[in-house]
């Protein structure tokens, strides 16, 4: 399979990206890692007439400390994430999804960035940004425009990004002496989560429990009463709606978004 | 487009589309087709190649994105006097393969592996290699490949 032709063009900072965006406006796709939109465009689900590879623009990735943030560049790869000392000191829940996302060729391409604009809620680091309580730096012609996690998806692969805005950083607050937790349930060990339970403190992201990744916005507010884990864990899939399919039908994905609920908050 | 890359230390130039696929590049443009094309999806790891010294799937990258970047495929590890490279030599000796579609691709995985962790546990080789399917072996002799090709002894 090959995608539709295209024309590819390639970048290397922020700034010429913006104006290649600008130029092109709904014609262009943003290339990062490509391990979401490559896919896309090999089974003719996407076919952008440009393509604006972001590659080599190093000036987004990186992961450091901004006062009371962790602030993390979009290009940062899984890779790059999983073994990062000042994620791992600081946000640990991402590092750790990172590590888990796919398989280690996935992991030496696939940026966070790139995942969180596919806003897929098959995909794990949704639910961990959401958990993370993080915001996303956004820039445009107009400027910088700041985004938090839950307002971010809106529906199945569908963001506020305009086509002449760029993702550029993620921010989450530190997450010091904060419990967390991830569990995630696959067919396959490389396979999208059939269910997957972020928990950062009293946060609960939810992978795959609707079209949209989600909050268990019941259980926090079960956790935030005073509940047990195990009483707060049995509200998990209230207010979902999980994809019905035949190797997981709605009802087993309720089932498992409970069970890895409470044992996402039992590690916490 | 004019794309450039450096394959197994041999710089290889050639105008493509601009949609061609890494994969095709290597078989197709550099003539060498021990990279194997196996789901084409990015799940069963045959493609994989070495992109700077990481393991990629080479059909989900553009040869565009390698412009400029080096890459190594199963011909590029044997020395200039045809020895095979340690991990070869180890799936070889410890009967990793059968019918030996996957082995290039599960080869080059298990090099990036063992670069970022040179003594991996039985465990870890089945964890790093995760990304690459064999239909045949049912994976045990292909983990002793890799532990013999660590210089651990191999406990089966």
């Amino acid at each position: 399979m090959i995608p539709a032709e295209f024309r590819y063009e390639r970048v290397s900072t922020v700034d010429e990206a913006l104006a290649r965006l600008a130029s092109h406006g709904d014609d262009a796709k943003v290339l990062a890692g490509g391990h979401s939109l490559l896919p896309l465009m090999k089974l003719r689900l996407a076919a952008p007439e440009y393509l604006v590879d972001i590659g080599p623009v190093d000036e987004l990735r990186y992961v450091r400390l901004d006062g009371d943030d962790v602030v993390i560049g979009a290009l940062s790869r899984y890779s790059d994430l999983s073994r990062d000392p000042v994620l791992l000191e600081h946000a640990p829940l991402l590092a750790h999804v990172s590590a888990s996302v796919g398989d280690r060729q996935v992991r030496h391409r696939g940026t966070i960035g790139g995942s969180l604009v596919h806003a897929d809620s098959a995909a794990d680091l949704p639910a961990a940004v959401l958990a993370s309580d993080a915001v996303l730096v956004v820039r445009g012609p107009a400027g910088e425009r700041r985004i938090p996690a839950a307002e971010f998806f809106l529906g199945p692969f569908t963001t506020p990004l305009e086509p002449s805005e760029l993702l550029i950083e993620v921010r989450v607050p530190r997450q010091t002496g904060l419990g967390w937790g991830f569990e995630k349930f696959t067919r396959r060990a490389i396979d999208w989560a059939m269910v997957g339970v972020a928990v950062v403190g009293g946060r609960v992201g939810l992978v795959n429990m609707g079209g949209v990744p989600l909050r268990a916005s019941a259980t926090e507010a079960a956790l935030a009463s005073g509940a047990s884990i195990a009483e707060a864990a049995a509200l998990a899939a209230d207010g979902t709606n999980p994809p019905d399919e035949p190797h997981a039908t709605a009802e087993y994905r309720r089932h498992l978004a409970r069970v890895l609920t409470r044992r996402a908050l039992t590690t916490a | 487009m004019k794309v450039s890359i450096e394959v197994n230390g041999r710089p290889v130039t050639e105008e493509v589309p601009d949609r061609t696929l890494l994969v095709h590049f290597l078989r197709d443009t550099a003539g060498l087709t021990a990279t194997n094309i196996g789901c084409d999806t990015t799940s069963c790891g045959a493609c994989t190649v070495l992109l700077d010294g990481e393991s990629v799937k080479s059909c989900t990258v553009l040869a565009a994105q390698a412009d400029g970047h080096a890459v190594t495929t199963a011909e590029g590890l044997a020395g200039p006097d045809g020895a095979l490279h340690p991990v070869q030599q180890a799936f070889r000796e410890q009967h990793g393969l059968q019918c030996g579609f996957c082995t290039p691709g599960m080869i080059m995985a298990s090099v990036s592996l063992l670069a970022d962790n040179p003594k991996p546990t039985r465990d870890e080789v089945r964890a790093g290699l995760e990304g690459n399917l064999c239909r045949c072996t049912g994976y045990h002799n292909i983990v002793s490949a890799v532990i013999d090709a660590s210089g651990q002894e191999v406990d089966r």
